[in-house]
């Protein structure tokens, strides 16, 4: 065993893609020492995947966008489960992050007056997507790399050590929060490249790890989806809120199986893309909910006019948030008239000019050529829904990001949850990540500068190191890959984007089954950049994960957002003031219900009241919101 | 439609290593990184690979593949005819960490070399106003996304240790180009010290960089040769040189 590699740092900062990396500058620029873990080289967080853009309030295309349209926007797109003070801090500081990236020398794409360009996107009222073609995440993650960059630079001449006050720690996983007199001491983990291993003292954590659509089979999301910080905030003692909350993206590509779920950009439909069945029709004019009747158009020839007239005419129903459009597409495929790979077409190529969707859509087009040898200027996609994001995560004070329970701990992007209530909008992420990511930094060198350091004991050393070597001194046990293969099948079946209280019963009793074998996992090969080892880590994350989910998803008995029950349709308004809370008692996940902040008034009152009723109970519309 | 297919896959780490043969299926779509990955999953738990977004977009599975820099997860298993052996191995002209991952750390360095962008200090949040065609020229750089594969195939230092220290490569050709054209950066001399530091003199537009880039950048002719012409201009025209101490910005 080689020699444990000690380090020191003010914030130590988990997870480099948007979230963690705007963390990290706000930490660092407060005047602390930060260390940046990527579990993957820099710069290739899942943050690249974002194709459509950053949704911000800016009114460039609009100029009757502002916040309050913006905060509406996504209580609505949330079923109102959203905490109402991330919303708002969401709503009103996303401009400010946008400009900020432009000044650090982001490109976004433009308006005729010089302005950023803004797309429309779904559940947005106005164009409110700040874009750069259908690479908008590259571009985040880019910025804020070279953002790190110049820090770094700066140090150089400074201090003469580019290395002196941040550096990243690339390949490297983290298996372990520690805590020691129940605060945050630090963190421990190993280098994926040699296996050795390296404890990080600092009195601040801030989890940015991101999503967790690698515990289902046809996901978006890439290797490192595996819901990491997730399950270490839990096993922290901090809380998860929310987890039965997952989005299926509406259009991830179907065909051919190798790239089965892969991403196909929304902004797809924002351009005029439209959806139909193998019959030939435009099938979501079929699922408007009544909620969203008066806002979206119920025929062929107003959906068309507004991409030329706005501001006289309602939106295409292709544009209505993701859970409506998922949940359609699965209905039409369930009802025969899917194709044959069991998606529906999605289709640009009769509406845009080639040369515009090449333009446009350029990332969109070179994946379906290289990857399906399908033109999309000359036919039809086939999509199918996808998971993609999780709204469920760490519950959080919405101001400082800081972990409800355990001092120290702070969560942020993805990973933190109550944003986006039941469902994301489209757009929000990017800029949720970019504000929040902020507040976490700043929350985190708040926290420093008052807390006192706790030292980290050799005892929780030994007992992190010896998790890590564990599945090695195992022989002949279970393999990672088949665990988790075996785990994705049973979120897909059972724990999917329709479910049922029986089939849920099921999945958790199949999932503490894989989680009990999971802790006799073995593993082939030395410590040297081994896929085997790695996997046994993230497995347990998943299985974790899988657990908080299924657990929240059987109790909540009401279809809402990225959650729908076979057996309990409809959305249920004793259900919209509960929030499901997951905790970790050392041995399983245990959700318990906790009430739903109340709207205040001020918030409550930026709506028609005729709106709130059909979210609210008559008690809730009574009172008004609160003081 | 699953088939058989030979994979030689190099397998060793920084003291050895060799080619090993392994027959694997291969279905009907698959790419190449579909297909080490069961044999990752079925025939060799601990085969080093790297990853991400296996759609083109993050660059991590850059590997030589029958010898030509390529992204694993953009290589159909199409594109190879029925029986033939197909080859992969770890990028050439960077240390090899183990089987098929690389020590890329070399463009990280570089990255650190190059001075980072200058907002204009009187210019605030929303205050900026570009045209939609001037931003076009950087954001074709932006799209890169660090796969390396063009500093791999370029033999500048592929086969040339001796040239690292002094060569960025055309990765940070194009980030040079790209700060050089941004409308708003406030740096001077960006391409002078591309000639001058940064090794952009040693680059004689063979153009391999260009051919292997899966984001289809014009590496050289687009970046690279617009820079030569006008580190020449500028350094051998006296007029220009004096309009270029005089304007905001060099021309």
């Amino acid at each position: 065993m080689t020699e444990l590699e000690r380090y020191k740092y003010d914030v130590l900062v988990i997870g480099a893609g948007g979230a963690g990396l705007r963390a990290a500058v706000e930490a660092r620029e407060a005047g602390l020492r930060v260390a940046i873990i990527c579990k993957s080289l820099f710069g290739k967080a899942h943050t690249v995947m974002a194709e459509g853009g950053a949704a911000a309030s800016m009114g460039n295309v609009n100029s009757g966008d502002n916040w309050q349209v913006h905060f509406r926007d996504t209580m609505r797109g949330g079923k109102f489960l959203n905490h109402y003070r991330m919303a708002e801090l969401h709503a009103k500081e996303s401009p400010d992050r946008i400009y900020e990236l432009e000044m650090w020398g982001a490109l976004f794409d433009r308006t005729k007056e010089g302005k950023i360009s803004q797309r429309n996107f779904g559940g947005h009222e106005y164009p409110r997507l700040a874009h750069v073609g259908d690479r908008t995440g590259l571009e985040l993650i880019r910025t804020m790399q070279q953002k790190i960059v110049q820090l770094q630079q700066k140090d150089a001449r400074e201090y003469g050590n580019a290395e002196a006050n941040i550096r990243v720690f690339a390949e490297l996983t983290i298996t372990e929060i520690i805590k020691e007199k129940g605060v945050v001491a630090g963190a421990y983990g190993y280098w994926r490249e040699g296996g050795n291993e390296v404890l990080f003292e600092a009195q601040a954590v801030i989890i940015a790890t991101g999503g967790v659509g690698k515990t289902f089979k046809i996901t978006s999301n890439s290797w490192e989806g595996t819901g990491d910080g997730h399950a270490l905030a839990l096993k922290a003692g901090a809380n998860l809120v929310d987890m039965e909350f997952l989005q299926f993206h509406p259009t991830g590509m179907v065909w051919p199986p190798s790239v089965r779920g892969i991403l196909v950009t929304e902004s797809v439909r924002g351009e005029g893309g439209v959806l139909t069945n193998t019959l030939g029709e435009r099938f979501m004019f079929k699922y408007i909910p009544d909620v969203f009747k008066d806002k979206y158009a119920d025929n062929e020839e107003e959906a068309d006019r507004w991409y030329l007239d706005q501001d006289n005419n309602r939106r295409p129903p292709e544009l209505l948030p993701r859970d409506e459009v998922a949940r359609a597409i699965n209905s039409e495929v369930k009802a025969g008239r899917g194709t044959e790979h069991g998606g529906v077409f999605l289709d640009v190529s009769k509406r845009i000019p080639a040369e515009v969707i090449k333009k446009r859509l350029p990332s969109m087009w070179h994946q379906f050529y290289e990857l399906a040898g399908v033109d999309i200027t000359k036919e039809a996609m086939e999509v199918g829904p996808t998971c993609h994001y999780v709204m469920g995560g760490v519950e959080v004070e919405p101001d400082t990001a800081a972990a409800i329970g355990v001092p120290g701990l702070f969560a942020a992007g993805e990973v933190a949850g109550g944003m986006h209530g039941s469902n994301r909008l489209g757009g929000n992420s990017l800029s949720d990540l970019l504000v929040f990511g902020r507040r976490a930094g700043m929350g985190a060198a708040a926290y420093v500068k008052s807390a006192t350091a706790v030292a980290v004991s050799e005892a929780s050393v030994k007992a992190a190191a010896d998790r890590i070597q564990a599945p090695f001194t195992r022989a002949g046990g279970e393999n990672a890959y088949s665990l988790h293969q075996e785990l994705q099948e049973v979120t897909h079946n059972l724990v999917g984007i329709i479910r049922t209280g029986s089939e849920l019963k099921d999945a958790i009793e199949k999932i503490a089954d894989i989680r009990k074998r999971s802790q006799n996992v073995s593993v082939a090969g030395d410590r040297k950049f081994n896929p085997g080892f790695h996997l046994a880590f993230d497995l347990d994350n998943m299985l974790l994960v899988a657990e908080s989910t299924a657990k929240s998803a059987i109790a909540r008995e009401e279809s809402r957002g990225g959650h729908t029950r076979d057996d309990f349709p409809g959305m249920n308004d004793k259900w919209r003031q509960v929030n499901h809370i997951s905790s970790y008692n050392g041995s399983e996940v245990v959700v318990r219900e906790q009430k739903l902040p109340t709207l205040p008034k001020e918030l409550f009152d930026l709506f028609d009241i005729h709106e709130l009723e059909k979210y609210m109970t008559s008690e809730e519309i009574a009172k008004g919101g609160s003081n | 439609m699953a088939r058989k297919v030979n994979l030689r896959i190099w397998r060793g780490d920084s003291n050895s290593g060799a080619l090993q043969n392994v027959e694997v299926e291969a279905n009907e779509g698959e790419v190449v990184l579909d297909v080490i990955h069961r044999v990752q999953a079925t025939q060799m738990g601990d085969l080093a690979v790297r990853w991400n977004c296996k759609a083109g977009k993050c660059g991590s599975c850059s590997m030589e593949i029958n010898g030509k820099p390529r992204l694993a997860c953009m290589t159909r298993m199409s594109s190879f005819e029925e029986g033939e052996e197909i080859t992969v191995t770890p990028l050439r002209a960077f240390p090899v960490i183990k089987d098929l991952v690389a020590d890329v750390s070399f463009n990280y360095k570089k990255a650190m070399e190059i001075p980072a962008y200058e907002h204009p200090a009187d210019l605030g949040p929303g205050e900026a106003r570009m045209e939609q065609i001037d931003v076009e020229r950087s954001q074709e750089f932006r799209k890169c996304i660090e796969c390396f594969l063009c500093q791999d195939t370029c033999h500048v230092i592929r086969d040339h240790e001796e040239n690292k220290k002094s060569f960025a490569g055309p990765r940070f050709f194009i980030r040079i180009a790209e700060l050089d054209m941004h409308p708003l950066d406030m740096l001077k001399n960006r391409k002078r010290t591309a000639q001058e530091e940064h090794g952009l003199g040693m680059c004689n537009i063979t153009k391999c960089c260009t051919e292997v880039c899966p984001e289809h950048i014009r590496i050289t002719d687009n970046a690279i040769i617009p820079m030569k012409e006008r580190v020449v201009d500028v350094k051998y025209d006296p007029a220009r040189w004096l309009g270029s101490k005089i304007r905001r910005r060099e021309g």
